[in-house]
């Protein structure tokens, strides 16, 4: 099941790239566009994806893992299921986000720019996500979460790993 | 028609100069030399460093002279107060992120970082901060990165990229964390890096060294039980002297010969005398080839950075590879065989050494098809630059040395031997001991102009007995990965390739001297001059032809037979096979899925 999605998303990369070299004879102009449907696709780039962007546009691959490492929205490693994203900009620090950001890290026992064991969570830190009205704020997949506190975000947690059981369930 | 100048100011003084120049190209022929650092004429212009800034009247900030174009009437000022202070600063800033380790220090007396820190007039470091801290890759047998000497100049990932199209390097990551490394952060060792060491030559500091083998050679040296002998590359003797002060250009073949018995080597034996045997093997299997017993063209197999760039990028084409191994290699399986026997003397107990101008040698030493009943043919290899840091490091006077000859019965060679060093050298001698055993007749006009010279990809013909043979030289790998896309597109285009990895043939090799502070890494006129300097011992031989080495004449007498034949095969002759490291692109290949 796994193997037959990767392969619907390489296929899925593998069209794209082929579009690209249709319409240019400078692949390595496009390449930005490319790593971000690669990591559209498969949510982070491998280096099997790497390789394979290697291979089809001839670009060598010691460049790509330089514009790859170069940019931040580009993950190296699996993302997990849903993305946490904590405010340290001004308004919300001075609200707390350092304290959020600690117990944060406890109850998921990871860092800034990890994935939990169980896969479920990814942690990130953002410079103001235009909401210091509600600080201190995370930003949990595309949705805005304010005004928090120690318990407030440890029960917004808990609230995302219910439904997930449910789901699992159901 | 008279050529379009126009006019600069220079510090106040006016200055006609072409237009379609940079200030520091304009300033350069002036006479002003612009302080610099990622700065280097065969590569693309980075603008990384802000060494060479100038002031510009009418401009509000300081111009990077190296990427700056000259226009008519610009009023440049390269030294006064304000731009020596601005240069001064950015210096300080690059030496706050850097080691102050110079007295310990590989390259402490020759570091380009050093230079500039001394020639701003730098006295003490004003500030204390957190500095990079990176391991150093160590994987490679060849070349050492060190990402806390690097100083982000990026000429190593330049010359990896433009001149060897290797793309081994590239800087990832960004800001304070950026590290020029290979893809995936991967070791050197599992790379597509070939060890040929031009990062090495071109870095200003010591972030890239080779591997040095210097302290476990002196403790070889000093082993009573062993026999030590050590094996010349013709380009180390054209090179040597640099390290020691002397001009480009100046040969010191006995002179090393001596140096290196004082050191303790039992026996000294040159490399020219294998470059010789090469081509007896390398000439016979051509004319085989020609006469339909394998693929033509015949490509070249003395370059061990070639080879591995062969293999990685160019698989469908290895049997086009002469099967002969280099002249290094084949010296290292004379000495693990014949020799002994000569000498009465167990093959274990001979410590066999290579002083070569090249760090992929120290690669090719360890390659296990290489290897001679088990044994390693040469044990270990140390570049121009550690064999005359020992040379200095045991108190040898080279300077004032009184040449010595090489040993018997492996240090005769002919002059066809001694031009194997620079590019073109292996094709000429090739051609002049191929001639002859197809023809029956002596080849007169020897000297093949056509093949010499820095052109990056060189032609020439050659008509033996009314056939024609087209041959072609490439030196660097870019250069060489543009003839053979040449050879694949057009597979009847030449009979014979020569290629030599590193730009200008072995003289340009990994493992020379520094350029000394006058002078710049890599140097065309250094280049040319150490190439002058083995055409002249060339020319300053009786014996100029392979063949008409006697001693070699005595080895397949007494030993080999003759070339090609059983023993030869076993011994000189090796094969290669695909490769395929991490983070590869085979060259125009679409992989098969």
């Amino acid at each position: 099941m796994q193997t037959s999605l990767e392969n619907d998303r390489m296929a899925k990369l593998k069209k794209y790239m082929a579009d690209v070299l249709e319409k240019t004879d400078r692949p390595e102009s496009y390449l930005i566009a490319v790593l971000h449907r690669a990591q559209n696709l498969f949510g982070y780039l491998s280096r099997d994806v790497m390789d394979e962007i290697a291979l089809t546009m001839n670009i060598p691959t010691s460049h790509i893992w330089g514009v790859a490492t170069f940019y931040h929205y580009f993950k190296l490693k699996p993302q997990g299921k849903h993305s946490i994203a904590i405010c340290l900009g001004t308004a919300c620090y001075v609200k707390g986000a350092g304290d959020i950001l600690r117990t944060i890290k406890k109850e998921l026992k990871i860092g800034i720019g990890e994935t939990t064991e169980d896969g479920f969570f990814s942690l990130h830190e953002a410079r103001c996500l235009g909401a210091c009205g509600l600080a201190p704020v995370v930003m949990i997949d595309d949705k805005i979460y304010g005004e928090l506190t120690n318990q407030k975000i440890i029960e917004i947690i808990n609230n995302y790993r219910k439904r997930d059981r449910k789901s699992k369930e159901g | 028609m008279e050529k379009k100048t126009i006019t600069i100011y220079i510090n106040d003084k006016p200055y006609r100069v072409e237009p379609e120049q940079t200030v520091m190209q304009a300033a350069d022929k002036l006479g002003f030399h612009i302080p610099r650092l990622c700065y280097h004429p065969k590569l693309s212009i980075e603008g990384a460093c802000r060494v060479c800034i100038v002031q510009v009247e009418g401009l509000k900030n300081y111009a990077a002279s190296c990427s700056y174009p000259v226009s008519d009437g610009m009023k440049i000022h390269t030294n006064t107060q304000e731009i020596r202070r601005a240069r001064r600063d950015i210096v300080e800033l690059i030496l706050d992120n850097h080691p102050l380790d110079c007295h310990t220090c590989d390259r402490d007396g020759n570091c380009e970082l050093q230079r500039l820190a001394y020639s701003m007039g730098i006295k003490k470091r004003h500030f204390e901060g957190e500095k990079k801290s990176y391991d150093k890759d160590l994987s490679s047998p060849s070349v050492v990165r060190d990402p806390d000497k690097c100083i982000l100049c990026g000429r190593c990932v330049r010359i990896c990229s433009e001149i060897q199209k290797v793309n081994a390097l590239r800087q990832a990551y960004r800001g304070f964390k950026t590290v020029v490394m290979p893809a995936y952060n991967m070791p050197f060792s599992e790379s597509v890096c070939t060890t040929c060491g031009q990062c090495i030559n071109v870095c200003p500091t010591a972030s890239f060294i080779e591997k040095n083998y210097t302290q476990e050679l002196f403790e070889k040296l000093s082993d009573k039980s062993l026999i030590k002998v050590a094996q010349v590359a013709p380009s180390v003797r054209a090179a040597i002297g640099e390290a020691f002060g002397i001009p480009p250009g100046t040969a010191k073949e006995k002179e090393t010969a001596a140096a290196l018995k004082r050191l303790g080597f039992d026996y000294v034996f040159d490399t020219q005398f294998s470059a010789d045997l090469t081509i007896m093997e390398e000439a016979s299997e051509f004319l085989d080839r020609l006469q339909g017993k394998g693929r033509l063209p015949m490509i070249t197999s003395c370059s061990s950075a070639w080879m591995k760039c062969m293999e990685q990028f160019y698989p469908d084409l290895i049997e086009n590879i002469s099967t002969c191994k280099s002249p290094m290699s084949m010296m290292g399986a004379v000495l693990k065989t014949h020799f002994p026997e000569k000498i009465k003397a167990a093959p274990e107990k001979i410590f066999s050494v290579a002083v070569m101008c090249c760090t992929a040698k120290k690669y090719e030493a360890q390659r296990p098809e290489l290897k001679i009943n088990g044994l390693n043919g040469v044990d270990l290899v140390v570049t121009t630059r550690e064999a005359a840091w020992m040379i200095k490091s045991a108190g040898i006077d080279f300077l004032n040395i009184k040449g010595e000859e090489f040993d018997h019965p492996l240090g005769l060679s002919s002059g066809a031997g001694a031009i194997f060093g620079t590019t073109g050298g292996v094709m000429e001698a090739a051609i002049r001991t191929a001639y002859e055993l197809y023809t029956g007749e002596t080849l007169l006009d020897i000297e093949v102009n056509e093949l010499r010279g820095l052109k990056g990809i060189k032609e020439g013909k050659i008509v033996m007995d009314g056939k024609e043979i087209r041959v072609a030289v490439a030196h660097g790998l870019g250069n060489a990965c543009d003839l053979l896309d040449i050879a694949r597109k057009e597979p009847g285009k030449y009979h014979f390739i020569e290629v030599m990895g590193c730009p200008g043939g072995c003289v340009g090799g990994g493992g020379q001297p520094y350029a000394d502070a006058n002078s710049i890494p890599l140097d065309e006129e250094c280049l040319k001059l150490r190439a002058k300097a083995l055409y002249d011992l060339d020319r300053n031989r009786t014996i100029r032809r392979s063949h008409e080495n006697p001693d070699v004449q005595r080895l397949y007498k007494e030993f080999l037979g003759r070339p090609l034949s059983e023993l030869s095969h076993k011994i000189l002759h090796t094969h290669y096979k695909k490769k395929e490291p991490k983070g590869i692109i085979p060259r125009g290949l679409v992989r098969a899925r």
